[in-house]
């Protein structure tokens, strides 16, 4: 068993660089890498190339690192719960790559598999596809997109092992298991770290050969941004 | 009597069909949900990873783990399955989901649909849509027939950035049913007590009128 253990997200963290392309992993707030992002705020480098399927809130998530400027460029599929972020993006001052969210999905799982493009019909015929080739296949149109890697990947999980595997719970999964691929150094942090053997392999959502590194993350918020009820009839 | 998004979402339950796997974009399209047909089950997706998808849940029993597209808390039904966005899409993209909802900004009369951008004042991006309606049989757009300004969302072109060309095939409006069809918009159902006049009058696009349109039945 390869253990893959490290102390802290100051410890997981260690190695990044200003310029550096990262990932983040999380739906709205939902699954976010709240460790990591707080060593990265702590850190202060810049320039970032950031790629999540959102931008966190104005006060929570990468919403943190969009108010110390820290961004340079963000890849995304939606902004639009944070007002700070579509302030920097029609300003100019923050560059924005809006990609169709099942683009980004596939790019990310693409990129850590080896399949360095695959075509989609997803955004042909609108903004997304210029430039980009085209090509029909069972009379449909579909564009070329190609795959999405990082210098650093930060995933969220509920329970991880020693060896770097992951389990995820409800809707908290989405990016995750793909951005953990395509990080060049992955790092997972988890609200249950145990020992390897306890976790049942035939449970495990994503196998510990993609994790470089394991924390125990410190404190999870798992802020609700809708906190939407019924009532009782 | 114009509709309101409770009477747009309740004609769009109409159309939900036993064993189908249904997406619910955000905003009116969730109300749908509602309003299930006495004895239609169907599954509801929601992509950022569940299948199954239940109501919101009781005060006091909200799951941070657990939302939909729209980042509201939610909660599963019996038989329901997480899984990641990858997943979540190939579902989409492979055409295993039957129906699927969404709003618009503005539809055009040969199917084209602009929901994303309003360049310079609404960025806020596409998320899932592109792929939904790229990738999905069937589409039924939900949204009022005019915009704040009175100005005709069905139109002979889309005037916004398209989220996707010639997908959409059935649009329910606060006021009509049309269709997407060779030529135009289908008059299928007027709203009750709406005229085909006023129906006319709200489609800046081709607009095809045959025979009596009946009332729709909510």
């Amino acid at each position: 068993m390869i253990n893959k253990v490290v102390a802290n997200a100051q410890e997981a963290t260690k190695g990044i660089e200003s310029g550096m392309t990262m990932m983040f992993g999380g739906f709205g707030l939902c699954g976010i890498p709240e460790n990591a992002i707080q060593a990265i705020v702590e850190s202060k480098i810049n320039n970032l190339v950031c790629i999540s399927n959102n931008a966190g809130v104005d006060d929570f998530g990468l919403g943190f690192m969009l108010q110390t400027k820290q961004i340079k460029k963000m890849i995304a599929s939606y902004v639009g719960e944070n007002d700070e972020f579509e302030r920097q993006m029609l300003s100019g001052e923050l560059e924005v790559d809006l990609i169709p969210q099942g683009s980004l999905a596939e790019r990310c799982r693409a990129g850590g598999a080896g399949i360095p493009a695959f075509f989609t019909p997803a955004g042909y015929g609108t903004e997304v596809a210029e430039g980009k080739e085209v090509r029909v296949y069972n009379g449909k149109p579909h564009i070329l997109e190609t795959a999405l890697t990082a210098d650093f990947a930060f995933v969220k999980a509920w329970k991880g092992d020693e060896a770097g595997n992951l389990i995820f719970k409800g809707t908290a999964r989405n990016f995750n298991p793909m951005m953990a691929m395509a990080g060049k150094i992955t790092v997972a942090e988890v609200e249950e770290l145990v020992p390897a053997g306890e976790l049942n392999p035939n449970e495990i959502h994503t196998p510990g050969i993609f994790v470089q590194r394991i924390f125990k993350g410190a404190n999870f918020e798992k802020r609700i941004e809708q906190r939407t009820v019924r009532t009782r009839d | 009597m114009a509709l309101d998004k409770i009477g747009i979402a309740k004609r769009i339950a109409q159309e939900l069909r036993d064993g189908w796997y249904v997406n619910l974009g955000i905003g009116i399209p969730t109300l749908v949900a509602n309003y299930i047909p006495e004895g239609v089950n169907v599954e509801f997706q929601s992509e950022n990873g569940i299948l199954g998808m239940g109501p919101f849940p009781f005060e006091g029993e909200e799951d941070a783990d657990l939302i939909n597209a729209g980042k509201q808390t939610i909660t599963h039904l019996p038989g329901a399955v997480y899984f990641d966005s990858a997943t979540s899409f190939a579902m989409i993209r492979g055409q295993h989901v039957q129906l699927t909802v969404l709003g618009a900004m503005e539809v055009a009369d040969n199917g084209d649909i602009a929901n994303w951008k309003i360049p310079g004042r609404m960025v806020k991006g596409m998320g899932g849509a592109m792929d939904l309606v790229a990738s999905a049989d069937n589409i039924i757009v939900a949204m009022m027939h005019t915009n704040k300004k009175g100005e005709s969302k069905l139109l002979k072109q889309c005037t916004l950035p398209i989220t996707g060309v010639q997908c959409v095939k059935r649009v329910v409006t606060n006021l009509a049913v049309v269709d997407i069809v060779e030529g135009g918009f289908k008059l299928i159902e007027r709203a009750p007590g709406v005229s085909v006049e006023e129906i006319k009058n709200a489609t800046e696009g081709n607009l095809i009128v045959e025979g009596d349109i009946p009332e729709m039945r909510i």
